[in-house]
């Protein structure tokens, strides 16, 4: 558990599935005052009000959390065509010592997994089986990414919802419409759906 | 009831207390980035204190009234004309129908609240008018020559001379912050340099954080931080070691890490800096 501000903490875990069976669980046993759980790759970080529930009484509660197994859960599988145009394309390539094309043809071949949301509406972090396409993100985040753009970093692969800041390395572009708020849900990629990309000119 | 807006100023946005609570789908908490500010804008005019008003950085705004309204001004300071005479700050006041509020630059501080009885009365997202300039929920930006719609207010107007609110700082402003989760992932040194400062504002910033330059802070690990969820007043150190601050519209998660966090208390502060002004950062807990 570590510190984060008068009204969190950060959990820390070794592995995503560990993340999930505790978010799973923790999910179904909030105690009013808790304002958030949110999961990421290695972590949870659950906020309160601390008028509600103190910063004490949310790390006791957190301690009782039992993890619960992670269920299979059957997904959506969702195409999405892709535009191999992104700006970094080349530095992906470089970095994974691939040609561009062959960054391209690992990207489409490969069934990716939503693992879980954040970072923005309708964004989902997409893992897959191999670390052949892991790359560090930018050094400098850009100040403005175009909504569509198709990007990795670290073990993940992502798609933009809306422009936004971002450090990822952007190897495409996509029309994809990944949040509509007057769609029931808002979100396209959801945790447990599949995706697969297809490259298109 | 409604109001025109002739003239929006840089940004003018509708804000409430947002939608904290949906991290999970990756929806910011947005809302009023000077809580105290659009809370007393609210209790001036007689409305809750969680209602909608109109959050404007740094003035050079016009607005007119469409049938009588009250309203009251907060936040950064400034003059401004009601129907051509002298507005109060932090106090209720009347436009009648027809008159124009004409809201000056403001002299200190980044951005004012416009509380109006009744409220702003947009159609909500997920339980909140706030627009989240990150995610683009929530109504546009307000454009000129927009037409705002105001709610039905349920209690009195609250008569007094002014409100004896805090008033941004002109100078150095000083933030309190306790260690946050990745402080191992720093060098030694780094905890004391983040306190030692100054930190200067960059003209990058905006409602998602306040962009700081300075003397770069050292990471001792430059290994990739799977991306986390982040809290309001993360300071995130990206690979530049120039901390970034997280506002009301920051990323749910984000991938640098986080050598501190400001106190909340002091997060209506970070609201109102400018653009060029110094920031410090006080240590506590460590």
């Amino acid at each position: 558990m570590l510190p984060n501000g008068d009204s969190a903490v950060l959990l820390d875990f070794d592995t995503l599935d560990e993340v999930l069976g505790f978010y799973r669980a923790a999910d179904r046993t909030r105690p009013a005052g808790l304002v958030d759980l949110v999961p990421g790759a290695r972590t949870v970080l659950a906020t309160c009000d601390p008028r509600v529930l103190p910063l004490r009484q949310l790390r006791e509660w957190l301690e009782t959390v039992v993890p619960v197994g992670s269920e299979a859960v059957a997904g959506a599988s969702i195409g999405i065509d892709v535009r191999y145009d992104g700006e970094d394309l080349d530095v992906v390539a470089n970095l994974l010592k691939l040609t561009t094309d062959d960054v391209i043809e690992l990207h489409t071949t490969s069934t990716w997994t939503v693992a879980f949301g954040g970072f923005a509406p309708g964004f989902g972090y997409l893992v897959t089986e191999h670390a052949r396409l892991v790359v560090p993100r930018r050094a400098s985040p850009r100040t403005l990414v175009p909504a569509g753009a198709v990007g990795l970093a670290g073990e993940f692969s992502g798609i933009y919802p809306r422009a936004s800041p971002g450090g990822w390395q952007l190897i495409g572009s996509t029309d994809a419409r990944l949040w509509d708020p007057s769609r029931e849900p808002p979100a396209l990629l959801t945790p447990g759906a599949t995706v697969r990309f297809r490259a298109v000119p | 009831m409604s109001l025109r807006v002739d003239n929006p100023g840089p940004l003018m946005l509708v804000q409430d207390l947002g939608r904290p609570g949906l991290g999970s789908l990756g929806v910011p908490a947005s809302g009023a980035l000077d809580r105290p500010a659009l809370e007393a804008a609210n209790l001036l005019v007689g409305n809750d204190r969680a209602d909608a008003a109109l959050e404007i950085l740094l003035g050079g705004a016009r607005v007119t009234a469409l049938a009588p309204l009250w309203l009251a001004i907060t936040g950064a300071a400034g003059s401004a004309l009601a129907g051509g005479h002298p507005a109060p700050l932090n106090a209720a006041f009347r436009l009648e129908a027809g008159e124009s509020l004409d809201l000056a630059p403001a002299e200190y501080g980044l951005r004012y609240y416009l509380g109006v009885r009744g409220g702003i009365d947009v159609p909500g997202v997920l339980g909140s008018r706030s627009t989240d300039t990150l995610s683009g929920l929530g109504p546009a930006a307000v454009a000129p020559g927009d037409v705002l719609a105001v709610g039905e207010a349920t209690r009195q107007v609250l008569l007094s001379e002014g409100l004896p609110l805090p008033v941004p700082a002109r100078g150095e402003v000083d933030l309190r912050v306790t260690p946050g989760p990745r402080l191992d992932w720093f060098a030694p040194g780094a905890w004391a340099a983040l306190g030692s400062g100054p930190w200067t504002v960059s003209a990058d910033s905006n409602r998602v954080g306040v962009r700081l330059e300075g003397t770069p802070l050292e990471r001792s690990r430059n290994d990739e931080l799977p991306s986390e969820g982040m809290v309001t007043g993360s300071l995130q150190v990206p690979p530049s070691g120039l901390p970034i601050l997280f506002l009301a519209d920051h990323p749910t998660t984000g991938g640098y890490p986080v050598i501190g966090v400001v106190a909340e208390t002091d997060l209506p502060l970070a609201a109102q800096v400018r653009p060029g002004q110094s920031l410090r950062f006080l240590p506590r807990g460590r």
